[in-house]
This record gives structure tokens, sequence and C-alpha cells, in this order.
């Protein structure tokens, strides 16, 4: 395992090289999810860079503090965006032997992702609005019922590797590609991909470019914050989208993933592949959107329940197919 | 609620209030020192326990016939610490609180005594010991929850309480007269020693009773109805004590008779804990996340954490029934773990939701809000508690669910349809009891702490005097240990290990380093390293956001948006009840809520809607469907009985001569 490997200085340029790569990216995939929506939809659009210049813009606004709220809300940015930034440091998006892979596993990176969106929660009800109370209510039971089908995909995608360290999960995927189509694998997949959508608050879901108060979900929560500190969290929401999506290439595309002792070549071919992943799921997501519409709210349970069965079929399909083969 | 300073007017002369006030303040200083001293000695005792030999004591005159027999081990001290650390913090926050509550003297004697009475269940070293330390137990808990008798809930609750705990004792003294008399022995050596002796039917029926006992005092579905009653209308201080402590006594019994002395048992036994354990993490919890009663949450609450507690001891068993030693010890470590950090936790919480009542008189939610800018301090209290309680990284309860988790997933499937099965579901559920907690821990910071103030009382609180806070400071510290530091544990946890041999403790738990490591699997963690990064990460993202920062004018506040309105007024806000509404939608079907809403229209249109009536009553469908039908027939009987008692003292001579003939026809 990795954890008894000594840590390169390698190893941590690549984990360096991660971080700096979501946070350079992240704008960049939402302005390209935008692009090719626009285009589908026989507009123009804003261009990939438009993301860019809208965090350029707001960073530059007054900071404006609502009158009431406390140090939660204005914490509560830097909170997100501060967890998905570890988790941009723990996943093996470029290469597996990220110094901090021993230190949280899989279900370290769920917890970790909770945190942030229980941080957004908090401020949404900080605010003490009809607003920020609607959405905090509405991403709470959302994440309730989330988490489950996380916890369950992971532990599907743990039985191979007899690990939920990531790292253990990616190279026995490596080592074994045979069992990406299993059952177990297949349905994990579905699984986590639905619970993705539901997180980062995607179509069916959520309407991310929605100004219609009754729909909102994450708008409502966040619509206290002006300037800087929404920039934090629009920069912070386009964080999770980016390192969820790695997340979930490397899971079940794994390859193009530098070793734990990395060349430099490695990690520039790994850099590479990720992006060419994380770009071509992101299209794919962009494009899927365009033909359907957002769920009522009422219905999302009912989405999010099917996710979870998948999920439980996962795990018990890795069980009882399971292949012990090293 | 006036202070102790400014008494009520109608106190004659200034001097007498003053000279009151000082009196009841030295009483609540005795009170709360006395409970100190002893839960210190509690923890002194239980670690010198833990860590030296066992001790065995036996004082003959205080009990006639079988005297009182004293048996220390590694488990029993680690209850006894445990219990001790609680009383300890307790004990200072009753010194603030009972003075700023007014209380009489009654519960400040049976306080203590409460304490010591906690403490000799662990040390009981045999069945009459054992059941004696029990029932003075439950008679001080009785005693204090009924502190406030005069309010009619409190005796409701205490009525309730009362027969509900009456019952579980009837259910664990019939077991352990059983296996006292199957065992040969009072003393629980004798019987241990003697294990061969007892026949299956009798160890199943002594499992059966004593978990229907124990369960009940750890607040087990379908047993847990007097928690959400007895749990709220207690006072704080006595509350977190019950939640805390006391409910940790059941755990106990169940690890030390069914585990310890009868165990290892069939794979059927770890499946009940298993099954009840679970069942009841997931109602406690999808209770709580519905509750709008801030100590009526944190009860249910404990239901939940018990329940994940016996989830884990139960898979501890079954798998060691498999002979799954390795991860066996790791589903122990993490019951044991769950233990601690769900005592810290709860102790912090239910003294926080104490000075919340203290100061406003509210426990309700829905009228609670902006107690973060008046009460700053049992706000970042009751904040540490709740991030404990739903089970995210940094907070207490992570690294103990973490476990759990781990030992759910790493159990071997080769062959094996049952682990095959009840692992993935146990999983489901301990991940729904986390998700949903982490909802109800929201609801309670955020509605009741952030925000704006939604009623004149919260709007008027003030915060906790310095002995209250001091009480919490000590909570969160222990709440701060559990989150980063661990490692603080380990040597405790591998004594208590070592002392079951039949739920994996010949193998070595979990290594709690700096990482978390398994034994024999691969998965580590490791909680200081994530919050040490975390701080970095945070501040890096914090540097983010000066990008720009010369050319922003400077900072200033604003009202909130008021989409277009004058003013936004607090009633506008979400409350309680509204944020846990879509739960609510959701878990329709489990949770049966009685909503009723009303409209009137005006009636020039019936287009128009004068006003809105919504009323939600949130009852508890266990209760509803299984303890109503029993009351009944119970109420039912008792009528009929009654019949036979007209008053009459003819009748009754007559009922005493025919008594009597009986027995000598009988006994002829």
């Amino acid at each position: 395992m990795s954890a008894t490997t000594p840590i390169t200085g390698l190893a941590v340029l690549a984990t360096t090289l991660q971080v700096v790569a979501v946070v350079a990216g992240a704008p960049l995939v939402v302005g390209g999810m935008r692009q090719v929506r626009a285009r589908l939809e026989g507009r123009a659009g804003g261009g990939i860079g438009q993301p860019w210049r809208d965090l350029r813009k707001l960073m530059r606004k007054q900071q404006i503090t609502p009158q009431g709220t406390t140090v939660v809300f204005g914490f509560a940015p830097a909170v997100v965006a501060g967890t998905t930034l570890l988790i941009a440091a723990i996943l093996p998006l470029i290469a597996l032997g990220s110094p901090l892979d021993p230190a949280a596993d899989l279900f370290g990176v769920v917890g970790l992702l909770f945190l942030g969106t229980v941080a957004l929660t908090l401020a949404g009800l900080d605010t003490g609005t009809a607003f920020g109370g609607m959405g905090s209510s509405r991403e709470i039971t959302i994440a309730a019922l989330v988490e489950p089908t996380i916890l369950l995909a992971v532990f599907a995608l743990s039985v191979p590797g007899r690990s939920a360290n990531l790292a253990a999960i990616v190279s026995a995927t490596t080592n074994n590609p045979g069992q990406l189509i299993s059952p177990g694998s297949l349905l994990a997949f579905v699984a986590l991909g639905i619970v993705i959508i539901a997180e980062t608050g995607r179509l069916p879901v959520d309407n991310p470019s929605t100004h219609l108060e009754l729909t909102m979900i994450h708008e409502a929560m966040v619509l206290e914050y002006a300037g800087p500190r929404l920039a934090l969290v629009e920069w912070a929401s386009g964080m999770r989208l980016t390192v969820l999506l790695g997340l979930m290439a490397n899971l079940f595309l794994p390859w193009g993933v530098a070793g734990a002792n990395p060349s430099a070549l490695a990690i520039l071919i790994g850099l590479v592949a990720i992006t060419v992943k994380v770009a071509m799921l992101a299209g794919l997501l962009a494009a899927g959107e365009v033909f359907i519409a957002k769920l009522r709210y009422f219905r999302i349970p009912e989405l999010l329940a099917g996710s979870f069965l998948l999920a439980l079929l996962a795990v018990t399909a890795s069980y009882f197919f399971a292949t012990p083969t090293n | 609620m006036t202070t102790a300073l400014h008494d009520s007017p109608s106190v004659p002369a200034p001097n007498t209030s003053l000279r009151h006030a000082r009196r009841s303040r030295g009483q609540a200083i005795l009170s709360g020192g006395i409970t100190t001293v002893i839960g210190a000695v509690g923890v002194v005792v239980g670690l010198s326990t833990i860590f030296g030999q066992p001790r065995h004591l036996r004082i003959g005159w205080l009990l006639p016939l079988v005297g009182v027999v004293i048996d220390l081990d590694p488990l029993g001290g680690f209850f006894i610490a445990a219990t001790g650390a609680v009383s300890i913090a307790v004990g200072i926050y009753a010194v603030g609180y009972a003075q700023r509550e007014h209380w009489a003297r009654f519960p400040l004697v049976v306080l203590p005594l409460f304490v010591a009475a906690m403490l000799c269940v662990p040390a009981a070293g045999s069945v009459t010991t054992f059941l004696l330390a029990w029932e003075l137990m439950a008679a001080a808990s009785l005693v204090l929850v009924l502190s406030e008798h005069h309010r009619a809930e409190v005796r409701s609750a205490g009525i309730f309480y009362a027969v509900m705990t009456q019952l579980g004792f009837a259910a664990i003294l019939l077991a352990l007269v059983v296996l006292s008399a199957a065992g040969g022995g009072d003393a629980f050596a004798t019987i241990a020693s003697h294990l061969g002796d007892i026949s299956p039917g009798t160890r199943t029926a002594v499992f059966l009773l004593t978990l229907m006992g124990f369960g009940s005092k750890a607040g087990l579905l379908p047993l847990h109805a007097w928690l959400p009653r007895a749990h709220p209308e207690a006072p704080s201080p006595v509350s977190a004590l019950m939640s805390a402590a006391m409910v940790n006594m059941g755990i106990y019994g169940i690890i030390r008779i069914d585990m310890q002395i009868l165990g290892p048992g069939p794979h059927w036994w770890g499946l009940t804990l298993m099954i009840f354990g679970a069942v009841s993490a997931v109602f406690g919890v999808l209770q709580a996340s519905v509750a709008t009663d801030l100590k009526r949450l944190l009860a249910y609450s404990t239901t939940e954490n018990m329940g994940l507690i016996t989830l884990a001891l139960g898979a501890a068993a079954l798998l060691s029934s498999y002979g799954v030693q390795n991860v066996s010890a790791m589903a122990m470590t993490a019951a044991l773990l769950l233990i601690l950090s769900h005592a810290s936790f709860k102790t912090l919480a239910f003294l926080g939701a104490g000075s919340v009542l203290a100061a406003t008189g509210l426990r309700d939610l829905d009228k609670l809000g902006g107690l973060a800018r008046r009460m700053p301090g049992t706000t970042v209290m009751f904040g540490i508690a709740a991030l404990g309680a739903s089970g995210l990284p940094l907070g207490a309860g992570f690294v103990g669910e973490w476990l759990l988790l781990q030992s759910l997933i790493h159990s071997p499937h080769d062959n094996n349809t049952m682990l095959a099965l009840m692992m993935p579901l146990s999983v489901g559920a301990v991940a729904l009891t986390t998700g949903l907690g982490i909802a109800a821990m929201v609801k309670a910071f955020g509605v009741g702490f952030l925000a704006r103030p939604r009623s004149a009382a919260a709007a008027a609180a003030r915060e906790a005097p310095a002995s209250m806070l001091a009480g919490m400071t000590l909570a969160a510290a222990a709440c701060a240990v559990f989150a980063v530091a661990p490692v603080l544990l380990s040597p405790i946890l591998r004594q208590v290990l070592a002392t079951l041999p039949s739920v994996g403790g010949v193998e070595a738990g979990p290594a709690l380093g700096t990482y978390l490591r398994l034994p024999g699997m691969a998965g580590s963690i490791s909680p200081g390293l994530i919050a040490a990064a975390l701080v970095v990460a945070v501040l890096l993202a914090l540097g983010l956001s000066r990008w720009g920062a010369r050319h922003r004018p400077d900072a200033v506040q604003a009202p909130l948006w008021a989409c277009g309105a004058d003013s936004l007024s607090p009633k506008m806000q979400y409350t309680a009840t509204s944020f846990a509404e879509p739960l609510q939608r959701v878990f329709d079907n489990v949770l049966q809520p009685d909503t009723d809403v009303e409209i009137t229209h005006f009636a020039e249109s019936q287009y128009l809607v004068e006003k809105v009536t919504y009323r939600t009553l949130m009852t508890d469908p266990v209760e509803h469907r299984l303890y109503n039908p029993v009351v009944r027939a119970v109420t039912t009987w008792a009528q009929w009985v009654r019949r036979a008692h007209p008053g009459s003292v003819h009748l009754y001579l007559t009922y005493g001569a025919m008594g009597l003939l009986i027995v000598l026809v009988i006994a002829r």
C-alpha cells in the first residue's frame, strides 16, 4: 500500500498539480458545459472562459454582509471551498500516491463532501430569510437521502480491492480490468452517477441556471451571497463538480493514472488523461441535460430510492459474483 | 426566569432574600461539588482498574445473608470511568443551573446519590449487588425526573418512566434469578465458571429476558417510549446524566451478561441484536429529524446512537460466532468508541439545551432562533455537540462510525449467505442513519441558534453563567479528543477488549495511532491529519478569495433582500417544522403524522383565501400502535377488578375469611 511507501517529491508535486488543476480547471468545466448546452440549444453561448470572467468581476465587487448574520454565513464559502480543495488533494486524479491517501479513505471523502454541504446549509439558515431556509431544507433532505446510496456504492467498489482507500480501489481495477464489466461494478456506476448529479445540483434534480424561486434548491440557499463570497461559492461548486467527475472517471476508467511512485512523464500523461476524461464526462452530462426537464421536488426521493436499490444490488452482486483473482 | 439575586417581589425584606440566595448558592455548590468529586473518584477507580489488577471486594455486613460483592475488571472500569467523566461535567454545570432554576433541596440531595448508584452498577460482582445498584439507580433517576412535579407533563412522564423501568427491572430480575439458579451461585464469576451446566433453553430464556430489560434501559425499539417523555421533562443536568451515562448501563448489561458471561451464543443472538439495533437507529433518527422539541430531538438521537452501538455489538457477536475474530474485534472496538463519543457529545448537547431552556424557558425550536448573538458560548458548545452527533469528520462520532462501517464491509462473505445479506443491509441502515442524523442536527443547530429570534423570549436570552459554561467546556474538550486524537484511547480499548474473549478479544483490535489501521486489512484513516489539512485548505480558500481585493470598495453591512417588500419579519423564516416538512413527506408511511389543514375563504368569494391554519402533530407510531392497546387492556381489566372493591368492610372481611379458608384447604 502507498501508506508504507516513502513519499517522493514527485508524488507531492503530482498532488499539488492536482489541486492547481482543479482550481484552474473548474470554471472551464462549468464554462464548457454551458457552451455545449448553448450550442445544442442553438444559441451562441458565452464561451468557455465566461465563468472565469464572471469570477474576476465578482471578486472585484464590494464585500456585503447581510445584517443579522453571524460568522457561519461569512465562513461557509471558505469551508465549502476548503473541503473541496482537500478532496482534490486526496483523490487519485493524476497519480495514486497522494501523501493524504492513507489519511482519508472514500468514507472520509464522503464525510468531507457533506461537511461542505452542511456549512452552506447552515449559512442558508443563518440569513433568516424564507428563501435561505427553503433552500437549506431542500438541500439537506436530498443530502440525507443521497448518503445511503453513496456509502453503499463505496461498499460495492471496495469489495474487489478489499479496501475503501482510493488508491487501493483504483489499482485493483487497473490490475484486473475484467471486473469493470461485472454486474456489481456497472450497477455501482449508475448509482454513483445519479448521486453525483444530485450532489452537484444538476438536472433533473436541480437546475443550476434557474432563477425561478419556487424551483430553486442550491440557488435559494446562496441567495444572500454577493461579490467575493458569491465568487467563492460559485468556484467551490464548480470544483465539487470537477472533482466528483474526476473521481467517477478514475474509479471506472482508471487508465492513464500515474503510479504511486511517478516519473515526470507519467504525471504529464496523468494530467492529460484526467483532463480528457473529465471533459468527456462533462460534455456527456451537458448534452444529456438538454433532453431532460427538472423533476418535481417530491419526485426526487423516488429517483434517489431507485439509485439506492441499484447500489444495494451492486453490493449484493459483487458479494455473490466476487472472483477472488489477484 | 429570574436569577437568584433578583428574586421575586413577594419576598418581604431584601435581607432575607439575600440570605436565602446565599444559602441556595451554598447548597448548589455543595451538591454540584459532591457530584463532581464522586465523578472524579469514578474516573480514577475506573482508569486504575483498566490498567491495574482486577480487584475483588466483599462487604458482608452491608446486605444481610449475601453481602455486597464488588468485582472490578477492565470492562466494568471502562463504564465506571465513562460515567464518572460525564458526572464531573454535569456536577460543575449543576452548580450554576441549580441556582438559576432554584432547585429544591430534594433533587440537590439525590443528584450525587444517582451518580453513586450508577457507578455501583458496573462494579457489582454478584447478581444481588447488581440488582440492588440497578434499582437504586432507577429509583434515584425517577425522583430526579419528578423534580418539577408541579407540572402535569412531568407527572405523566414520571409515571410512564416508572412503569417502564420497573417492568424492565422485573425482566432483568427474573433473568438473573434463573441464571444464578442454573449457574449454582450468586457471584458472576461462579456463574461464568459453571456455564457448562446451564442448558441451552435456559440460556435462550435469559438472553431474551435480559435483552428486553437492558434494551428498555438503553432505549431500544420498541421499548424506547420512556426516553422521549422522561428526558425532555427532567431538569437538563439530569437529562444529560440519564442520556449520556444511564442508558449506557443497558449496553453494559448486554455486554456483561449476554456476551461475556453467557457468550459466545448461537448465530441468531448476534442477528437479533443487529436487527434491533438497526431498527432502533433508523427509527430514532427519523423521529429526531422531524421533532421540534429540542430535548425530545436529543432523546430520539439517544435511541439512534444506542441502536448503532447495539448494531455494532450484534455484528461483533455474529462475526465471532462465524469465527471471524479479527473483524469481530473491530466491531467491538467501534461499539466501545461509539459509547465514549456518544457520552461526550450527548452530555454537551443536553447541557447546551439546558442553558437555552434556563435562558429562554423554551424547548420548542419553532420559537427559538438568533441565540448565536446573545449566547455565543453556548452556541459554540452546542455546535460542537451537533457536529459530533452528525458523524461528520472533525466530529466526535466520526471515528466510531467509520470503524463500524469498516467492520461491516470487511466481513468475509465467501459461501456465507447470512453475512452476504446482513452486512450490506446494515451498511444501508447505518448510512441512512448518518444522513438523517445530519439533517436532524443541522435543524437543531441552524433553526435553534442561527437566524433571527422567533419569539420575545428567545430575543431576550442571556448567556449562561461561568460554571455552566465550564461544565460544557469540559465535555467539549472530550469531544475534541475523540474527534482528532482517538490514539489516546488506544490503551484503554485494548485492555477492555482483552476481557471479552467471546467477541474477538483474543485478537488485536484496530491500531488507533496517528493513522487508524485495521489489523490484517487494507484501509486507514487519520482524523488528526484530516483536521490539520482541512485547516490549511480553508486558509488556502480564504487566500483565493483575496484575489482582486485591492480593487474592492470597503466592506459594508446591508439589509437582507426582502423580494422588494419593505422589510422581513422573523415570522417569514423557515421554522423547524417547515425545515423538516420534506422529510416528513418522504417518510410519511413510517412517521404517520397527524396533519390538519384548515382553509377559511372570504365570504365574498371562495377563490380568495382569508387564512390557512396548518397543524401537525408528530406522535410516535410505535407508541400509538403497541402501547395504547396494552394500556387499554390493563385499564379494562382494572375496571373489572374494581367492581370487587365497593368499599364495604363486610365484603372485605368475607374476602379475608375466604382467602384464609382456601389457603388452609390447599396447605392441608
